[in-house]
């Protein structure tokens, strides 16, 4: 594995490049929260940025693991997918009331549509994946429940498996989906497409935060999360805009084409963030779990991931791919 | 008396907490070692394996779990229960289920029904072998409804945990709650959908003084029920 990685990187600088500046900004972020936390003085300011370096040491760990699948090639960015997939499934079901006779149609749900469809983006089958879970899975889950022969509740129990499916599988599944694109001129480079997805996403997320706790004043929507304001919002998804055309070397497009793909993939994210908190609130829970140190569960820290992958992959695939 | 853990017992602990992610709270005492009846409501076949592998090394190589003898007495089941896990198996039949029936209650409704006093005599005798079960170093892991129940409500307890209690007055009673294992594995299924479950310890609780056995055994099963979390159904 060590020499295929290696291999990886060596034909592919500029994905060298691109993990060169995740490490730097590990390590800046890293110091920025030892300096903070020595600066801090009062509890409220030291609960905060305790929070933030539980954070940060989270995202070593993320990065790590997302690193070595992806220098593995397509087979390990799949696995780590649908293993995403299942965790973050596991989240949304736990929370949703579920009956007892949803257990079977859970069963397939977990043990063969998630396997399903990444089967199918590791054969690269786009006509098959891109419908199998609108149409086919959406058909099967009222079938099996109706099976069941319980009624209460019935439309209410099967529109929340199939939203689970869109969101936890059908829409994740998108991202690794990306390393099936042919785009002319960029062959066996699509490792590049993957990471500057995740980058530019997560990067959404971290500006967001940043902004909010430093700028934000005028909340978004009060009632679904207290956290989201204006501030936080445009000063995350402009300087992520500004993020993805600095990035354009590593990608197919103009650094023009970079800034729109990033506009599209930070609006994206913040609507994902903002639909699965109006989830959480109506649940009446702060995170999906508490798998991820800091961050809260998986599921919590890919709503956003969730959002822009197919928009990205659509934008690419309708422009970028003959 | 207390042999080591069976190697397959860490294995088969292991993946139980895999596949229910489960997330541990004592909430009303530390895990500690000492002579404890941890009794539970009951769900799934899950929560034995569970509640188990939520307890430290040395307290889990002293614990052991009570179980029907007519379930679990042949095949693979008996050396899961006997060889792997240490289980207490107590004969059953409509005699001791009044005491302290277990697990797949169903599969024993034909049994004979003998007289009263017979009854009686049973499920003395199975709260004497439970006893010396424990002997002086043992913990035992017990489900008082008797069978697994649907996951919604807690069915009445039997009154072998009241006998016990009464038998063993210096044991601490540890109420434990086992949230969402109905719905990963519920009874009659074979595949687990991996959810995540709850496990809650609670306060440790003693028989009063005087204390009938009707009080007691709903005194035990509010302290099962109340250690749901807030805002969960």
């Amino acid at each position: 594995m060590m020499a295929m990685s290696w291999r990886l990187v060596v034909k592919d600088p500029q994905l060298a490049w691109l993990f060169c500046g995740v490490l730097g900004l590990l390590i800046v972020a890293s110091a920025i929260g030892a300096v903070l936390a020595r600066a801090a003085k009062t509890e409220g300011a030291r609960a905060t940025i305790d929070n933030l370096n539980a954070r940060t040491r989270a995202w070593w760990k993320m990065c790590a693991i997302f690193a070595l699948t992806l220098l593995v090639g397509r087979i390990g960015s799949l696995v780590l997918f649908s293993l995403l997939s299942l965790l973050a499934l596991r989240e949304y079901i736990t929370l949703m009331p579920t009956r007892r006779a949803d257990h079977r149609t859970l069963v397939w749900t977990f043990f063969f549509i998630t396997p399903l469809q990444y089967y199918l983006i590791a054969i690269g089958w786009y006509g098959f994946f891109s419908i199998m879970i609108p149409a086919m899975a959406f058909l099967f889950i009222p079938t099996r429940i109706a099976l069941s022969g319980d009624t209460h509740c019935f439309l209410e129990r099967a529109a929340k498996i199939q939203f689970g499916l869109m969101i936890c599988l059908y829409c994740l599944s998108y991202a690794p989906a990306l390393l099936t694109l042919k785009i002319p001129g960029f062959e066996g480079r699509d490792a590049r497409l993957l990471l500057y997805l995740v980058v530019v996403v997560q990067m959404t997320d971290v500006l967001k935060y940043v902004w909010g706790k430093t700028m934000g004043r005028h909340k978004i929507v009060p009632l679904v999360s207290p956290n989201k304001t204006w501030e936080g919002f445009l000063g995350g998804v402009l300087t992520a805009t500004g993020l993805g055309a600095a990035l354009w070397w590593a990608t197919p497009f103009t650094p023009w084409q970079s800034a729109g793909m990033a506009l599209a993939i930070a609006v994206a994210g913040a609507a994902g963030g903002l639909v699965m908190s109006a989830i959480k609130r109506d649940a009446g829970v702060k995170d999906f779990g508490a798998m991820i140190e800091g961050h809260g569960g998986i599921l919590d820290r890919i709503d956003s991931l969730c959002f822009a992958a197919p928009v990205f992959f659509h934008l690419v695939r309708y422009y970028f791919e003959p | 008396m207390s042999a080591g853990v069976h190697p397959l017992a860490n294995v088969i602990a292991s993946v139980a907490r895999g596949i229910t992610g489960v997330q541990v709270r004592w909430q009303g005492c530390a895990p500690e070692v000492k002579q404890r009846i941890y009794f539970a409501n009951h769900t799934s076949h899950l929560d034995f394996v569970v509640l188990w592998s939520a307890l430290p090394d040395a307290v889990r190589a002293r614990t052991r779990p009570v179980a029907a003898q007519d379930y679990w007495e042949a095949g693979v089941r008996a050396y899961l229960a006997q060889r792997v896990f240490r289980a207490v198996l107590i004969a059953r039949g409509r005699a001791a289920q009044d005491g302290t029936a277990q697990d797949g209650a169903v599969h024993s409704k034909s049994d004979a029904r003998p007289e009263a006093g017979d009854a009686k005599a049973a499920a003395a005798q199975v709260i004497d072998q439970l006893a010396a079960a424990m002997g002086e170093t043992d913990s035992l892991i017990f489900f008082p409804e008797g069978t697994r129940g649907t996951g919604e409500a807690i069915a009445p307890f039997r009154s072998g945990l009241y006998y016990l209690a009464k038998k063993l007055p210096e044991v601490e009673l540890v109420p434990v709650f086992l949230e969402n294992l109905s719905r990963i594995l519920p009874k009659g299924e074979v595949l687990p959908v991996p959810l995540m479950g709850v496990l809650t310890f609670g306060e440790p609780m003693r028989l009063g003084d005087g204390e009938e056995k009707p009080e007691f055994l709903e005194r035990a099963c509010a302290a099962v029920s109340g250690l749901r979390r807030k805002g969960q159904s």
